[in-house]
């Protein structure tokens, strides 16, 4: 018991302050949200687009934009483009309440999750259970979902808990692209969950199938069963971006507003 | 036998050979040929079929760990039923039922035939089962094997699962509390990898191989650029060598330390679940520094790796590498000095050796059995052939020897890269890949944090993927997690399965 006690002394206190204190420092190589600027695209080039390995990226006349929702933040279009028209920051914040919010273009940046409806906001606003399913993916969004619940960033802080019963569940937490083979068990968890809930989306195979579109195995994404409340791109998101999204949806971080930042 | 002086044609870890260079064996030849090679010794990694004009042919790799070297077998069949090994080779029992589901081929005498993960054949017109083409399978929905009586009842478990996990079915047998027999059922994470694959490579394939299993993103991404290089004959440059090893026990490191706190959590011992969960955290983070993903994506790419580890930021690393070593020094041992989770521990999920052997167990689940398989060791690659790294055993098989063996990895995998990081090599991080070669054949093996990582391909005459198969460990694994939960107490399979720490998305692909 003495050593249980004197690991504690030594293990300190972890949790983060975010969002009232800085977040969490970035690694130097994250890919965040990306700019585009094609004024200096040349008529014709496709490089970008047919680097893509997830066809992410519209091309038109001054109009190139790039599809959050399918993107993997894996940069090959940045790398095989010679004039810079897309490169990916380091703002992590990347969760929107549309589809089409998460397509993004030289004029159209990310247009940024807003708080739920009053309604929804005044149920869930200080309490709000989900249940997770995962369907057709990696397990790498599951893994930093789990990340939340640990004692660095603590979730439950908030009120957001991770529910084992779907009748206990405000709402569906959705990984992976949608296997035919968890379509059932997916819509049977969604019955199961009391009316008013919410679906949110977590990472690319959830917004769009990721990986995996247009393979006849999976459904590309959870858009095909509910209406979805909340998108997390990324491949996985950091989980700093699964909880921004998350405390942008309860309004606990302000349309567009980032707490300042630890580097200055 | 035919005339040829050896029916096997001897390769190694990642050496290309000429596909003609493969004898085509008659099958019964090919099946006493597996047989005894796999009586003496050798293990089944990878055992497939592949559609060609005629029939289909079947390709066996098997490891030969005490002396470094692979075999490959390879039979022709133009039937569609074979007579089946598994009554005598149990550890092809997945693989002849994976065969069949994809290519429609009856292996008479299976003791337990039924589909792997519920899709349609690959070969529209030849069903295993002979079940209607217009029927799409349904998953979960077949026979389960039942022990029939009074007082036994059977629990159905998933595919949800009360946590933040991947999707499965599990039906125990039970007496009161006692597991008789636990059946896995999976195949709810099936998305059509393998098949999407064929005809490759292309802009996707490295994105499927980093998300085979999200949690093994490094090993089989390392898998696979080590086949395009034998393909293309290059080598990663001798920096690239040592930054992937860096990756690969950091992937270990992130993982095992994520589950000795999953296992102190699943007996209800919450210092070390929180220690190591924000640990686990820490080794991700330290990914992250390497090419700013937490799971090594982006990093490993054919001919070497896609960022560079300048020497500030090893010592970065090595600074929170230090710290987090201090720190799990702390936590960790505080499960084996309480008496509480040693009692849960300790002679829980016991698989023997005997079993492990017979069902081909890799990773730290067979060396917890006290069998010293690691790829690292018997079929060294990259880094690993200069700077070795020790085998942990522990001889008991129980939850307990699987926590153990993890937490002898953790210091090993942790020394390992303290030394790599203070001795990088100079020079380039990646060199060109050269276009593949035809008419080849490559298999490679890398030992993932789950156990051996296996990936083999055959190209066409153009070069082209004509079959691609990847092998995790957990399609060894899964099944000796069945057989330690026998006469266990249902309780008690939280913390079995947590033990094996197994994939469902890597055996689903």
């Amino acid at each position: 018991m003495f050593k249980a006690l004197f690991a504690r002394f030594q293990q300190g206190h972890r949790t983060m302050t975010f969002p009232d204190g800085p977040p969490p420092e970035m690694p130097d190589h994250f890919r965040g949200a990306p700019r585009i600027d094609p004024s200096r695209c040349p008529d014709e080039c496709r490089e970008c687009a047919d680097a893509c390995p997830t066809d992410a990226l519209r091309l038109g006349a001054q109009s190139t934009s790039l599809d959050l929702g399918r993107c993997l933040f894996c940069t090959e279009c940045q790398t095989a483009c010679p004039q810079g028209t897309v490169t990916f920051g380091s703002d992590y914040r990347l969760a929107t309440r549309d589809r089409s919010d998460l397509i993004v273009g030289k004029d159209d940046p990310i247009k940024l999750a807003g708080k739920l409806e009053a309604k929804l906001l005044k149920l869930f606003g200080r309490s709000l259970k989900l249940r997770q399913v995962s369907a057709g993916g990696c397990n790498a969004c599951e893994a930093d979902i789990n990340v939340l619940q640990t004692i660095g960033w603590d979730l439950s802080r908030f009120g957001i808990q991770i529910v084992a019963s779907p009748r206990h569940a405000d709402g569906l937490l959705i990984t992976g692209a949608i296997s035919r083979n968890m379509e059932l068990a997916l819509k049977k968890a969604y019955d199961a969950v009391p009316a008013p809930k919410i679906v949110i989306a977590v990472g690319a195979c959830a917004i769009s199938g990721g990986p995996y579109i247009g393979h006849p195995e999976v459904l590309n994404g959870a858009g095909a069963l509910f209406p979805v409340d909340l998108y997390i791109p990324g491949c996985p998101p950091h989980p700093l971006t699964i909880l921004d999204g998350l405390l942008r949806l309860l309004g606990r971080i302000e349309e567009g507003s980032r707490p300042s930042s630890s580097s200055g | 036998m035919s005339a040829l002086s050896s029916p096997y044609s001897p390769a190694a870890n990642g050496r290309s050979v000429e596909l003609k260079s493969v004898p085509v064996l008659l099958p019964d030849e090919f099946q006493s040929l597996m047989l005894e090679s796999v009586a003496s010794h050798l293990r089944v990694s990878s055992y497939f079929g592949m559609s060609v004009e005629g029939g289909t042919d079947l390709w066996a790799v098997l490891s030969d760990d005490l002396r470094t070297g692979l075999r490959f077998l390879r039979t022709h069949i133009d039937s569609n039923a074979l007579p089946s090994l598994t009554p005598r080779c149990p550890q092809v029992h997945l693989f002849e039922r994976e065969i069949a589901e994809e290519f429609g081929i009856r292996f008479e005498g299976h003791p337990w035939f039924k589909p792997v993960r519920f899709h349609a054949s690959w070969i529209p017109s030849r069903d295993a089962w002979n079940r209607p083409a217009s029927d799409r399978p349904v998953v979960g929905v077949t026979d389960f094997y039942r022990v029939e009586g009074e007082e036994i009842h059977e629990v159905a478990v998933g595919p949800i699962h009360a946590g933040v996990i991947e999707p499965g079915h599990f039906r125990f047998q039970c007496h009161g509390e006692e597991v008789f027999h636990l059946e896995i059922s999976l195949g709810y994470q099936h998305r059509g990898v393998e098949r999407a694959l064929l005809g490759g490579p292309n802009k996707r394939t490295i994105h499927y191989m980093e998300t085979l299993a999200g949690d093994t993103t490094i090993a089989h991404a390392t898998a696979y650029s080590r086949i395009m290089e034998a393909l293309g004959r290059i080598q990663d440059p001798a920096r690239a060598q040592v930054i992937r090893g860096i990756a690969l026990e950091l992937e270990r490191l992130a993982n095992h330390v994520g589950d000795l706190g999953a296992l102190a959590g699943d007996v209800g011992y919450l210092p070390t679940a929180s220690f190591c969960g924000r640990l686990r955290g820490d080794f991700l983070n330290m990914t992250a520094m390497l090419c700013g993903s937490r799971f090594g994506r982006g990093l490993i790419r054919p001919g070497g790796v896609a960022f560079e580890l300048p020497p500030d930021r090893a010592g970065q690393l090595l600074k929170k590498l230090d710290a987090a070593d201090k720190d799990l020094r702390v936590a960790v041992p505080l499960l084996w000095d309480s008496s509480s989770v040693m009692a849960r521990f300790e002679d829980i999920g016991r698989l023997s050796r005997e079993t492990a052997v017979q069902l081909g167990v890799v990773g730290p689940a067979a060396r917890a059995c006290g069998l010293d398989r690691d790829i690292r060791h018997d079929h060294p690659a990259g880094i690993y052939r200069f700077s070795h790294i020790p085998v942990s055993t522990w001889s008991t098989g129980d939850v307990f020897a699987r926590a153990y063996v993890r937490w002898m990895e953790v210091q090993a995998s942790i020394t390992f890269i303290r030394e790599a990081l203070q001795s990088l090599p100079r020079g380039s991080i990646k060199n060109d890949v050269k276009p593949q070669e035809p008419n080849r054949i490559v298999a490679t093996l890398v030992e993932g944090w789950r156990g051996e990582v296996c990936h083999v391909a055959l190209t066409d005459a153009e070069g082209r993927f004509a079959r691609y198969k990847v092998v995790d460990p957990s399609f060894h694994n899964w099944a000796a997690l069945a057989h330690a939960l026998r006469n266990q107490q249902i309780f008690d399979f939280p913390l079995c399965n947590k033990s094996f720490g197994l994939s469902y998305c890597g055996h689903d692909l």
